[in-house]
């Protein structure tokens, strides 16, 4: 087998060596048809992508630029009106405070108002009442000076009685006032 | 042909005796149907194969993808749309706003290389830019529809693309043919940089998986494999990505050929 297979080689080399020395890409006989498919597949390949391919490919590229375009231009259009917005919700928001600012001033007055009134009107109310008061005490102070002086009176009258003394009224009664009044 | 399928089968039996490096055995045309036989220009082949999986390919992700034409870009969408953004500021970037109208072909150039590279990088696939068949007619495409539209747009003036006036008088006929030497020489690093670092990669990828028939080597083996893919995936980016670049230079070269 072995021998077989080397004896077989050695007419396989030589048939190579006679054939083409070494690079088959230099096999003449090969060219026509490589070139002629060459071309064809050439010709093939720039009517793909020159007819349907990059068209197609620029036209999406340039849609997208398109669409990018527009994006951004939308994109800058709302930025704007969000910058309204808010310069909008600002000045509401400071007329909002303003006003209620002015509410809370206004009903402040009138509380104050209103407490002013109340406290002249308690003022007034306790003034009377004092008043009243003051002069129930003055009564009240005349009447117990007034009872003092005849239980005075009486009891004099009745200690001269029994001292045995002469019980002339009148001059009992004077004596006590005058002496009450001292 | 019949000696290529011959030898194919003698290859298969001598595998069982050790390691067997067939690294440039991916880069081969063959017909998808049939052994052997003559590959004539229209035969249906695994390049042609690919090449039509590359077109799918594009289709799914600029067409497909973006069918919603949504204004929240899906994840299709986004994937399409950021291939357009990528190639059209590159050319607003690198050759300016007037170079606009050829936008179209540097998308197509940098679609198909892009998703070629990728689709190579399938195992058992085949990587149309690892042949210079195919590098070399996408570079002299740049390079002629660059020469034409420079002498389309500035006629003679375009020649002073290689007279440098900046440089002392002097010495501006060295330059001249200097630049004269680097103008031709564009479409050819332009091609071979693209196939050959397509075929490095593929290669060093397949010597690895050679390795991986080796119990004592395969964890290595495996190892390498997942790192040079990972490695290719970036330079599959990049090469597409060189290409298309390269391209918006001489193109600038063309619309403004003053230095």
């Amino acid at each position: 087998m072995a021998t077989e297979s080397h004896g077989a080689e050695a007419v396989a080399a030589g048939h190579a060596a006679a054939e083409s020395a070494g690079m088959p890409q230099l096999a003449v006989e090969t060219f026509s048809n490589q070139i002629f498919w060459l071309v064809v597949a050439l010709v093939a390949t720039y009517l793909i992508l020159s007819r349907v391919a990059l068209p197609r490919i620029a036209a999406v590229l340039a849609e997208r630029q398109g669409t990018i375009t527009n994006d951004i231009a939308a994109a800058e259009e709302l930025k704007l009106k969000a910058k309204e917005a808010e310069a909008a919700y600002e000045k509401a928001l400071a007329d909002a405070r303003s006003q209620a600012n002015q509410i809370v001033e206004a009903t402040r007055a009138e509380i104050k108002a209103d407490l002013d009134a109340a406290l002249a009107k308690a003022d007034a109310e306790i003034a009377a009442k004092a008043a009243e008061s003051e002069k129930a005490i003055a009564e009240i102070r005349a009447s117990a000076a007034e009872s003092a002086a005849e239980v005075a009176k009486d009891t004099a009258k009745e200690l001269i009685a029994v001292l045995g003394g002469d019980v002339d009224g009148r001059s009992v009664a004077a004596a006590v006032t005058s002496r009450m009044k001292g | 042909m019949a000696d290529n399928a011959h030898a194919a089968a003698a290859e298969h039996a001598a595998e069982g005796t050790g390691l067997v490096f067939h690294p440039m055995d991916q880069f081969k045309v063959q017909p998808l149907f049939g052994h052997g036989g003559e590959v004539s220009f229209y035969t249906p082949t695994n390049a042609m194969l690919w090449l039509g999986l590359t077109v799918l390919a594009v289709f799914l992700i600029m067409v497909v993808g973006t069918r919603g034409r949504a204004i929240v870009p899906s994840r299709g969408q986004s994937i399409g749309e950021l291939a357009y953004g990528f190639v059209h500021k590159m050319i607003e970037d690198v050759t300016g706003k007037d170079a606009l109208v050829y936008f179209p072909y540097i998308m197509t150039l940098f679609m198909f290389i892009l998703m070629n590279n990728f689709l190579g990088l399938i195992p058992t696939s085949f990587a149309n830019t690892a042949q210079i068949a195919t590098t070399a007619i996408l570079a002299f495409a740049v390079f002629f529809a660059v020469t034409i539209i420079g002498f389309v747009k500035h006629g003679s003036h375009f020649l002073g693309l290689f007279w440098v006036t900046s440089a002392p008088l002097a010495i501006r006929p060295v330059l001249a043919v200097i630049e004269v030497i680097s103008y031709f020489v564009r479409p050819v690093s332009h091609s071979i940089r693209l196939a050959g670092n397509i075929t490095a990669g593929h290669a060093v990828m397949k010597v690895f998986a050679a390795f991986a028939g080796l119990v004592a080597l395969s964890p290595l083996a495996i190892l390498g494999i997942t790192a040079m893919y990972g490695l290719e995936m970036l330079v599959a980016f990049i090469q597409a990505y060189v290409f298309t670049i390269l391209t918006c230079v001489y193109l600038k070269d063309a619309l403004h050929p003053s230095h």
